[in-house]
């Protein structure tokens, strides 16, 4: 291996592993807790959370105004007591499911969840049938043979 | 059996063909996407209590203040340009008798205070929401934001951007007859 193919090499994984880990943490030195664990749960708390004006980045990501209101309040929460759950309840009780970066697991998500693993599950079957139909047809077709070169 | 098995991928597409459809016919019909759903219609308003921005602006208001008759609540920053495009229309409310109570979204008591000078206070009265904590408790995500609240309390309508012309005559008016009675 040559000097430039090794250069290339190496750009190019520290270009993927750009693109895999989240760069844009937009959590100001002001807004960082002296308290690292709670600011540990803040953090994890608002990885989860959708900025409602950007809507593809979380609260955590986002240098909009909004989501900057909502980190600070998050951290208000967690130093007045309340657990992750609780924290993100509230948030939850004023802007919907819709905040959740994950979409919780209940009756009207059920297609969204169940839906992609049962359509897998179908194209599977249907996979597998075809390779079976396939694998009795030229069994067949063999038998065929044999029994003309018998003839 | 195999050729169900077979045609169900096609009933899928269909089905998914069908769904996506109609999804865009609803967008038509003026759903936009990019409005996020209001989790409080149908709620109680939120607790509130926000105080004036200065002693010569009427304001200060707690969640009492809205019971007993249909009211709304705008949220508007100074800096907004369309809070200015929907000045017209608030002041058309007050009109028409309607108590407007307001929420000053992340704003600077000079700023603001010149922009109601200029542009006139049609405000029943104005809460002070210098760090946006009220309009997170509002589930605000952006300026301006209008609410209807029915004498009870109860929050039957949200507008999210600037009341126009047209939005005030096909929405606001009769949700705000409906939340009359």
């Amino acid at each position: 291996m040559n000097v430039l193919t090794l250069i290339k090499v190496i750009t190019l994984s520290v270009l993927l592993s750009w693109s895999t880990t989240s760069l844009a943490v937009a959590v100001e030195p002001e807004e960082i807790l002296s308290n690292p664990n709670l600011e540990a749960r803040a953090r994890s708390i608002t990885r989860g959370l959708r900025c409602i004006v950007c809507q593809n980045q979380s609260i955590d990501d986002s240098t909009a105004r909004v989501a900057r209101d909502m980190r600070l309040l998050v951290r208000e929460r967690l130093i007045a007591g309340d657990n992750n759950k609780q924290v993100v309840d509230y948030i939850v009780e004023r802007y919907g499911d819709y905040v959740l970066l994950r979409p919780p697991f209940q009756k009207n998500t059920l297609a969204l969840w169940i839906g992609p693993p049962f359509l897998a599950l179908i194209i599977l079957f249907i996979i597998i049938r075809f390779f079976i139909i396939q694998r009795n047809q030229s069994k067949s077709n063999s038998d065929l043979l044999t029994f003309s070169d018998g003839e | 059996m195999t050729r169900f098995l077979l045609s169900l991928p096609i009933f899928f597409f269909v089905v998914l063909i069908g769904i996506l459809v109609l999804l865009t016919l609803e967008t038509k019909e003026g759903r936009d996407p990019s409005i996020v759903p209001s989790a409080l219609i149908g709620k109680k308003a939120p607790k509130i209590d926000l105080p004036a921005i200065s002693d010569n602006i009427p304001g200060g208001f707690n969640r009492e203040d809205l019971l007993g008759r249909v009211t709304v609540v705008n949220v508007f920053a100074s800096w907004c340009a369309p809070c200015l495009i929907e000045h017209k229309q608030i002041e058309q409310l007050t009109k028409n008798g309607i108590p407007v109570y307001a929420i000053n979204h992340h704003d600077k008591v000079t700023d603001v205070s010149l922009w109601l000078k200029k542009n006139g206070n049609p405000y029943e009265a104005i809460g002070f929401d210098p760090d946006g904590r009220a309009s997170i408790e509002w589930g605000v995500s952006g300026v301006p934001e209008t609410y209807i609240i029915n004498a009870k309390g109860f929050i039957t309508y949200k507008q999210s951007g600037p009341i126009t012309k047209s939005v005030l005559k096909k929405k606001i008016l009769p949700e705000l007859e409906k939340a009359k009675k």
